[in-house]
């Protein structure tokens, strides 16, 4: 719970990680590139006061995770999204047991999702049935990048994908969080094209696909479709913390998303441990949208309140305290949400 | 050792080669490598020349890495007189595959392999196109802004010839030769990738939308520009100033607070 200025906040930190990228668990140089990747987004975005140090960084544990996102970070909620890095990691990136295990002794306070890898084929989908029922799985997350063997990345709406989707379905697993990386099979595509987002929202209209980082590098892709497609929702990882170097473009991101999608398809994250929640939080609800942009409506309290916890809450059914739930905007499902700010009226 | 700089090239130093660079395109970014700071080093030889390429992170998507590192060559190899040209991409997660490839002239697909299905013609025509939309819509919001009273839907009806001379235009004209669009001065602006215009009632949802891609570039570019500095300290005396998206002056920023764009107003 955030207060502030006689408001409070109920906060769902909707992408969290819990990494190992440790030199002893790298497998290859592709396990340090990723991990300093990481490190440069985190060093380049973060306000000074809150860079760690790389070694910080590398791993940080289960104990200062519940720290920084529960006694000092807000955060009612949490949910973590692995990424498996096979290829680049012994262990794994992100780590299961830890993990599972910190989700079991705080049952309130954190979901664990697991992910797939449509590659895997039968046996896979064997090993999904499994780890349903394992870890009481609401949702999944993606990263289409991912290598495997010869092939370093897969479509949504590949034949494979099609059948792990079916089973999600069947298993009751409704939320696909879907993040998209620099490398697809055959690499003459656009790797972070969300076309196939798109087809699969259309076939699945009983999954919740939550395009993380919003779509970007491909925003206004993201943008186009989402518009169309009413169970597909925005997920502020990466995005977030534009609010303190460039709070201009993340005006722009915040605004085209409330503009498209609306206020009750975005979900709050601090992307931990990429960047941690507390200053995000106080950044965000202290934030508004520049008052030369008049091509965008300033962002309301209540629509705050949505993105950094209730549309989350209500995805993956979060007990809110009554007195902090709010209703559905009255919206279409599809089509622009300011049709009057389409034509700039608004100036 | 005995360090010998030798210009067997006439006229070919560090400085032309970079001019020479000038052409290479970042296609997601849509602007010059050189702008970038995405050439880390030139070194001018008997003969020949060698340069390394750098990008903002080691997981750059490899088919727009191994597009800027091609044509690079490829621009290098056209020099008059040049006869050996190393272009070389640094610190990437596909360096290796890359460079081997680039050593050999294996084109994509060679360079690539079984991972390669045709060629990288469609990713870069979708580049070319996003291009020329963000394009647009900067020289049509600025014509907002200059013209009190011009109403929105009326954009669809602008010509070349009512545009303004300046670099907004020039980027423009260069976005439409790229597709094979056409230059004349009676030509329509607001136009998707084939030269079709649109219907005033069409005209803002589809500028609308025009917007969105020129953020997304530009929203990607100060990112990519930054990440740059981060990774690699000091490239910041490469890069071509651009404001990147907190200056409340920002050019990229289109401020629409001085304009009149109501029906009717």
């Amino acid at each position: 719970m955030y207060s502030k200025d006689g408001e409070d906040y109920f906060i769902v930190d909707a992408h969290i990680a819990l990494w190992d990228a440790r030199p002893e668990n790298q497998r290859n140089v592709h396990g340090k590139q990723f991990i300093d990747c990481f490190y440069d987004y985190h060093r380049n975005l973060s306000p000074e006061s809150e860079v760690w140090t790389y070694e910080e960084y590398l791993y940080y544990g289960g104990e200062r995770l519940m720290h920084d996102l529960f006694e000092v970070g807000y955060v009612d909620h949490a949910i973590f999204q692995p990424a498996a890095l096979r290829e680049f990691y012994h262990r794994g990136f992100g780590q299961t047991e830890e993990a599972w295990a910190l989700t079991q002794a705080n049952p309130d306070r954190l979901t664990y999702n697991h992910c797939w890898d449509p590659r895997f084929g039968e046996t896979g989908l064997a090993q999904l049935e499994e780890d349903a029922k394992r870890f009481g799985l609401k949702g999944v997350k993606l990263y289409t990048a991912e290598w495997h063997g010869d092939s370093r990345g897969y479509k949504l709406d590949d034949p494979w994908s099609y059948k792990y989707l079916e089973k999600a379905q069947e298993l009751g697993i409704r939320n696909i969080h879907v993040h998209k990386g620099p490398t697809i099979r055959p690499l003459d595509r656009d790797a972070f094209d969300v076309a196939d987002v798109d087809t699969v929202a259309t076939d699945f209209p009983d999954l919740n696909f939550v395009v993380e980082h919003c779509g970007l590098p491909r925003l206004e892709d993201f943008c186009w479709i989402a518009t169309q497609e009413p169970n597909v929702h925005a997920g502020l990882a990466v995005a977030m913390p534009f609010i303190h170097t460039r709070p201009r473009y993340f005006a722009q991101i915040i605004g085209e998303l409330i503009y498209w999608i609306g206020e009750d398809r975005i979900q709050f994250s601090s992307d931990y441990g990429l960047w941690t929640p507390r200053w995000l939080i106080e950044s965000f609800v202290d934030f508004q949208i520049p008052e030369d942009m008049t091509e965008y409506a300033p962002i309301t309290t209540d629509q705050k309140r949505k993105i950094l916890g209730l549309n989350a809450a209500k995805m993956y059914d979060i007990e809110v305290p009554r007195n902090l739930r709010l209703p559905d905007a009255g919206e279409p499902a599809t089509g622009p949400r300011q049709p009057e700010r389409a034509d700039l009226a608004g100036v | 050792m005995t360090l010998t700089v030798t210009r067997a090239v006439p006229g070919l130093d560090e400085q032309a080669v970079r001019r020479a660079l000038d052409v290479v395109m970042d296609p997601e970014l849509d602007e010059p490598i050189t702008d970038l700071g995405f050439v880390r080093s030139v070194d001018v030889h008997e003969n020949g020349v060698q340069v390394h390429l750098r990008l903002p992170t080691s997981f750059c998507s490899p088919n727009f890495a191994y597009l800027m590192a091609s044509d690079a060559k490829d621009a290098l190899t056209a020099l008059p007189g040049v006869e050996r040209v190393v272009v070389e991409l640094d610190d990437h997660h596909d360096s290796d595959i890359i460079n081997r490839g680039l050593a050999a002239d294996a084109g994509y697909k060679g360079t690539f392999g079984p991972e390669a299905a045709s060629d990288l013609e469609d990713l870069r025509m979708t580049f070319r196109r996003k291009a020329h939309t963000a394009a647009m819509e900067r020289v049509l919001t600025d014509l907002l802004r200059a013209r009190p009273g011009l109403e929105e839907s009326r954009l669809g009806a602008v010509t070349l010839a009512d545009l303004p001379t300046g670099p907004a235009t020039s980027a423009l004209l260069r976005r439409r030769a790229a597709l094979g669009l056409p230059e004349a001065p009676s030509s329509v602006v607001m136009v998707d990738e084939h030269g079709v215009g649109y219907a005033p009632e069409e005209v803002p949802l589809r500028l609308r939308r025009a917007r969105s891609t020129r953020i997304s570039i530009d929203g990607n570019a100060h990112f990519c520009r930054a990440l740059l500095r981060t990774r690699y300290p000091g490239s910041e005396e490469d890069q071509t100033y651009r404001a990147e998206g907190a200056e409340p002056g920002d050019p990229t920023f289109i401020p629409l607070t001085s304009l009149t764009v109501k029906e009717n107003a």
